[in-house]
């Protein structure tokens, strides 16, 4: 599987989930994907359709209300696919953390496997979290 | 003999599709530049490929599942057959009659299959997706088919590939006449009609069907879609070559006149999917049924009287 996890490493096509956030990483996020970063230089596309994606951007902490939709749209996507928080919100909930709904332990609805805290986070950092990815899937 | 001729059908598929990656990776490369961007690595292609090829294929609980998955191998079929007709034709310059008709019939078969795929799984968006690509075809269709007439009168109505391409090799080009360049001037937009390059990516539109009739497939299926994509880009330039600027001749120099030739017709591809965007299903039916297909018409009528 090596070979073929580097082929991943080199195309890695992100989709957006946005569970509750407070829409600032969402505006960091179109930052990313603009013609100054230029990810696809690194292989990573936005795809606007959940079946086609390599890695979701989950940006905001995960409330009751839209719990079950983010574990509909991780069903929905082949795998092998990989989830990446953006912000604080859903590594630590941020300033969100003692509000009445939210769901207890964010790790149940979807398994994250790499977070990028920041509030927002910048672009630059959230292109480090992709190339730590990249890193992991290279060996 | 047949074994020879299966060879030479794997040989020509499997090298159109690896030009037509590498072409594709020209494509994304001249729009980032385009941008002022640096663009994707020359492989990136090929990494998109197999890694599609890996991922997982989720057929939908709705769908029609066979045609789901049919629709995408058939339409590789097509094209692998459509590129060996036009190379054998281009390079061992042979052919059998009315063979222009079948790689028309194909060409829009192929647009078939995409409605086929995209209206058997069952969502909103790709039945959508799938309705304006039929629109789409009625628009490109008649403006094609009076585009490729144009040549065969030229050529004293010859409906074969090679035979268009000997006639044009004694008497000129089909372009240096009048006909000829309005009627190229309309192939090369029904061209990006057909490969739906934008400003004619009506039926994909990322940003409001979400690639339309793609939306629910995933892994091989994709990867499939988007290699037939990247094929297109070889057959369909390599057509107008054939049509307008009388093929090429595989010896010493002519090598650089080949690769001009298909260059032109691709920058110029690539040039306006960069700066158009994306045009309304009745803005294309107006364009194509109210200004190309007269225009088609005129220059049917210029080749008939011998301008």
């Amino acid at each position: 599987m090596g070979w073929y996890n580097k082929r991943l490493a080199k195309s890695i096509w992100v989709f957006h989930v946005s569970a509750s956030p407070c829409n600032n990483c969402d505006i960091e996020i179109l930052d990313l994907l603009t013609p100054k970063y230029d990810v696809e230089r690194l292989g990573i596309k936005l795809v606007g359709s959940v079946r086609h994606a390599d890695v979701l951007l989950v940006s905001g902490v995960i409330n009751q209300k839209v719990a079950p939709m983010v574990k509909k749209i991780y069903e929905q996507a082949p795998k092998p696919i990989f989830v990446m928080g953006v912000g604080t919100c859903p590594s630590g909930g941020c300033c969100f953390n003692d509000s009445y709904n939210i769901v207890e332990n964010r790790e149940d609805v979807i398994p994250f496997d790499i977070y990028v805290p920041g509030c927002p986070p910048k672009p630059e950092a959230m292109i480090a979290g992709a190339a730590k990815l990249m890193e992991v899937l290279n060996g | 003999m047949i074994g020879l001729k299966l060879l030479l059908l794997l040989g020509f598929m499997l090298g159109t599709a690896v030009f037509g990656l590498i072409v594709g990776w020209v494509d994304r490369k001249v729009s980032a530049r385009v941008q002022f961007r640096v663009g994707p690595p020359l492989l990136q292609n090929f990494n998109d490929f197999f890694k599609l090829m890996g991922k997982e294929t989720i057929l939908v609980k709705e769908g029609i599942h066979w045609l789901f998955i049919a629709a995408p191998l058939a339409a590789f079929s097509m094209l692998a057959v459509i590129s060996t007709m036009i190379w054998v034709a281009l390079i061992l310059n042979q052919g059998f009659g009315g063979d222009l008709i079948v790689v028309m019939y194909l060409m829009m078969i192929y647009s078939v299959m995409i409605v086929i795929g995209g209206s058997s799984t069952g969502n909103v968006y790709s039945s959508i997706g799938a309705g304006r690509e039929i629109k789409l075809l009625l628009g490109d269709e008649l403006v094609f088919i009076l585009v490729c007439l144009v040549p065969i009168i030229q050529t004293n109505y010859a409906l074969q590939l090679d035979q268009i391409i000997a006639k044009q090799a004694e008497n000129g080009m089909v372009i240096g006449s009048v006909s000829g360049t309005i009627a190229f001037i309309l192939g090369l937009l029904c061209i990006q009609a057909k490969i739906a390059m934008p400003p004619f990516h009506i039926a994909e539109a990322e940003t409001e069907l979400v690639e339309g009739p793609l939306m629910e497939y995933s892994g091989p299926l994709l990867a499939f879609w988007k290699l037939n994509h990247h094929m297109m880009i070889v057959a369909y330039p390599l057509l107008l070559v054939l049509l307008f600027f009388g093929g090429f001749n595989l010896q010493g120099i002519g090598i650089l006149w080949a690769v001009l030739k298909y260059l032109v017709i691709v920058v110029l591809m690539i040039l306006i999917k960069n700066t158009n965007p994306r045009i309304r299903i009745d803005t294309a039916l107006h364009f194509f049924w109210r200004i190309a297909a007269p225009l088609g018409l005129i220059a049917v009528i210029l080749a008939v009287l011998g301008v």
